[in-house]
């Protein structure tokens, strides 16, 4: 279980980007966060493995309070949440094995990391999460020589690589086009159905935050605006969270 | 201003002012600097010029056999009473005519001669009665032997003897080879090459490291309490003297074995076996981050004796280069730079093993002291740290005054224990103590920014001193010659890569660092895999660059001393022969195009 209590995020210049947010996620439930942009979605999931330091709250996992870890815990809490972003954030010169085996740096042994030395293990582990995700051909080659949509699913593996039982994901399909993007979201919701996964994924489109999320919770300016079943957010939530001109798309 | 502007006597008179202020400046500079056109018409100025031009435009590179036909005519100058004597010329070789056959100082005769080769040149000069050549002309024969040419004689004391008119003919045989300057620019040449090499190589192995603890996004968010950062101030100076006298010792008990070379020989393998030994004992297969306390210390243990073993292992393996490269030598031959190649590496890796040592335990320290620190901040409560807190930030701040006196104490010799020690120490132990009740015991401090910030700042400082100045110290130290060149051009590599490296850093990507950081790398881990990746282009790029600047540099850094061509270019330009000067611009002009055509496609390639 995931508690997030009280979580509040000021930037420098007293830009509150996240205020007083508190919610719960069971394990094995898909959250989707929704929001404009700027409300404060990446802010939220970036508190969860620390990536942004919260101003004050508490990230409760596993009874451990992830915000007040010290910076050798936060690794060991850190290689247990997965991570994909919308711009796939994949070290481009690298070739796509080493992006993925990147995914492992939380358990090997640091040294041997370093220059390059990875266990047999984790390699073959490596190649059956890029044959998981559909592209085993691809190892090879450079990163930046991939398509979006395969790009992406080299995150996906490079986060499975940590054998995740949280997975992060900011916006993932935001850059893809409609077919792939349900081809990543399916992805998505397999880890969560066959691994049991927490899936917590900002969504940008309502129709996929139907089709995939079990819950979603929205955020208006840093607020919780929002905490139910997908389909309870009508035109009147709707407006509430997107504001009074907004108009449903999709 | 803007509303001013609009206004048109203004407008006018602002530009007026601005034209009078550019005319008043351009005056002045023109005094300055000594502008005069007068100079530049002078005829005498002309003539140098002309001969200096012409002199530059034959480099000194080419020569030939030459076989040489001297003619002499005697010549009264001036002409005795009475007129001059008549000689008889043998007309049966080569011979000349002076018309008049006589004359006065500073008058004009003409020479002309027959007979000779044809097809050569010379010059035709006065013998006086010491036997100094002054020049007359010089002549050029044409397809029968013969020419004629006009010369001014000499201003020379009235003597009633008669001296000598000599036209010499010189003819090229054989083919053109090398001359004894050109033989020598290129040996210095070659040396101005790789003394840019080696410059710019041992600054990149200090840049690239460096590079990284001066750039602000990987460094701004390393922040500790202060009693981390305290711990670690007192951590380094220790484990530096530390490591240095452990490593130093260590050097002396090799050194006192390295007479026979089958102890060198076993105690390498043993060394090497023994760091083999500790270091896999101490590596589990897989890393557990929440050891017990007594696996940690076993660990430390182990990597402690590994460092020992190292340490002697170094020492050894210095000592069988220094053995082997001396024997290598004679028997190489031709090749025996490898023999100096391999004694050199022995005797560098000799010095520089304490060097290392005392930096590694200086940072195993001081890095432990920030951990203690930082736990002790984490665990205990306020109270605690901030007592705790007092007292080691007092330590640590005279700790690091006491370290600057005794710098001041070493350039000034002050000499006198209460300013250089006594004051200082208590002066850090007061700021350090007053650090303590101004910020909260657990306030993270940007001890990462300060380190980033003194790096850049050493940068700068060393980066404005120029190489050619820096020489002069070098010079001093290491002696006149390229190696001199070589440190200092290193030392000013290492501040210019370094800023441009760590700028490059600066500019990466941050995804793919957030991407790694969220996979629960450490930082040296989201270092190697998302930094650099991405600074590999530009680094190649920037080190071809550098490169380029220090064969530049190396051309001109012999002139105060630092070897390389320089210091041949300064030596023909002060003797005042330009054709051998005029055949080191040559081989400069070359090595540098072409150095800058490849830089160039190397980073063409890589970018």
């Amino acid at each position: 279980m995931l508690e997030v209590k009280n979580l509040t995020k000021i930037y420098p210049g007293d830009v509150l980007a996240l205020d007083n947010v508190s919610f719960t996620i069971e394990p094995g439930e898909f959250l989707a966060v929704i929001g404009l942009s700027g409300s404060g979605k990446s802010t939220l999931l970036r508190c969860i493995n620390r990536l942004v330091e919260p101003t004050a709250g508490q990230v409760i996992w596993n009874g451990v309070d992830i915000v007040q870890a010290s910076q050798d815990e936060l690794l060991h809490i850190r290689r247990k949440i997965g991570m994909v972003f919308q711009n796939f954030n994949l070290v481009n010169r690298s070739k796509v094995i080493t992006n993925v085996l990147s995914g492992r740096l939380g358990y090997v042994n640091p040294a041997l990391s370093l220059i390059n030395r990875f266990s047999s293990e984790d390699m073959e582990m490596a190649r059956a999460q890029l044959a998981r995700v559909g592209i085993p051909e691809q190892a090879n080659k450079r990163a930046d020589e991939l398509s979006g949509g395969q790009q992406q699913r080299v995150g996906i593996a490079r986060a499975m690589m940590q054998e995740p039982e949280i997975m992060l994901a900011d916006e993932p399909v935001a850059s893809l086009d409609p077919v792939l993007a349900h081809s990543i979201m399916s992805h998505l919701e397999d880890m969560n159905k066959n691994d049991g996964v927490m899936v917590i994924c900002s969504l940008h489109f309502l129709d996929l935050v139907h089709r995939y999320a079990s819950r979603a919770i929205a955020l208006n300016e840093g607020k919780l605006m929002f905490d139910g079943p997908p389909k309870a957010i009508d035109d009147a939530k709707f407006r509430e969270i997107y504001g009074q001109e907004a108009e449903r798309v999709g | 201003m803007k509303t001013l502007r609009k206004n048109p006597i203004v407008r006018w008179l602002f530009i007026v002012g601005v034209i009078v202020v550019v005319i008043v400046v351009y005056a002045f500079g023109f005094s300055v600097t000594d502008v005069n056109f007068e100079t530049t018409r002078d005829e005498v100025r002309l003539t140098q010029l002309t001969r200096i031009l012409r002199a530059l435009a034959h480099p000194d590179i080419l020569e030939y056999e030459q076989i040489e036909q001297d003619v002499d005519l005697p010549f009264h100058l001036p002409c005795p009473p009475g007129g001059a004597p008549p000689i008889s010329v043998d007309t049966r070789g080569a011979y000349i005519v002076v018309t008049p056959a006589c004359a006065g100082p500073k008058e004009t005769v003409s020479i002309e001669g027959f007979k000779f080769l044809p097809n050569t040149a010379g010059p035709v000069n006065f013998l006086t009665q010491s036997g100094a050549k002054l020049q007359l002309g010089s002549f050029k024969t044409d397809s029968r032997g013969s020419f004629s040419i006009k010369g001014k004689l000499p201003n020379r004391q009235p003597i009633e003897e008669a001296q000598t008119i000599r036209a010499t003919a010189r003819q090229n045989v054989g083919a053109p080879r090398i001359s004894r300057t050109g033989n020598l620019v290129f040996e210095k040449i070659v040396e101005t090459v790789f003394l840019a090499l080696l410059a710019t190589t041992f600054g990149a192995i200090l840049a690239i490291p460096l590079s990284f603890l001066a750039a602000q996004n990987l460094m701004s968010d390393i922040r500790s309490p202060l009693t981390s950062v305290s711990l670690t101030l007192l951590g380094w100076p220790i484990g530096i003297w530390l490591g240095g006298a452990i490593a130093i010792q260590i050097g002396r008990l090799a050194e006192s074995i390295s007479g026979e070379t089958a102890f060198v020989t076993g105690g390498v393998a043993l060394g090497t076996l023994a760091i083999g030994l500790a270091s896999v004992s101490t590596l589990p297969r897989q890393m557990e981050r929440f050891s017990k306390v007594s696996a940690r210390l076993v660990r430390g243990l182990g990597y402690g004796l590994a460092g020992l073993a190292a340490i002697a292992t170094a020492n050894l393996v210095a000592h069988m280069m220094l053995l082997v490269g001396d024997a290598l030598i004679e028997p190489l031959g031709a090749l025996g730079f490898f023999g100096n190649f391999v004694y050199q590496l022995g005797d560098s890796l000799r010095m520089l093993t304490p060097a290392f040592a005392a930096l590694i335990v200086g940072g195993v320290l001081g890095s432990l002291g920030g951990r203690v620190g930082q736990q002790a901040s984490d665990q205990l409560d306020s109270r605690t740290v901030r007592i705790i807190n007092l007292s080691v930030a007092a330590l640590a701040g005279a700790a690091l005054f006491a370290l600057i006196g005794a710098a001041i104490d070493w350039f000034y010799q002050v000499l006198d224990p209460t300013i250089t020690f006594v004051i200082p120490a208590t002066l850090g132990a007061i700021g350090g103590a007053l650090l303590t009740l101004r910020v909260e015991p657990r306030q993270p401090l940007p001890l990462g920014y300060w380190v980033y910030f003194a790096l850049r700042t050493l940068f700068n400082g060393i980066r404005s001193v120029e190489p050619l100045v820096m020489v002069i110290v070098f010079v001093v130290w290491v002696g006149i010659g390229p190696f001199a060149g070589v440190v200092a051009l290193a030392l000013h590599t290492v501040a210019a890569l370094g800023k441009l490296f760590s700028e490059q850093v600066e500019n990466i990507a941050l995804g793919p660092l957030e991407a790694v950081r969220a996979t629960g790398a450490n930082r040296a881990q989201v270092i190697k895999f998302a930094v650099v990746p991405q600074i590999v282009p530009p680094y190649i790029s920037f080190l071809m660059y550098r490169w380029d600047i220090n064969v530049r540099f190396s051309t001109i850094i012999g002139f105060a001393g630092g070897g390389g061509i320089g210091f041949l270019l300064q030596q023909n330009i002060r003797l005042l022969d330009y054709r051998s000067a005029s055949a080191a611009m040559l081989a400069i002009a070359i090595v540098v195009s072409s150095m800058d055509y490849i830089s160039s496609a190397i980073r063409r390639r890589f970018v």
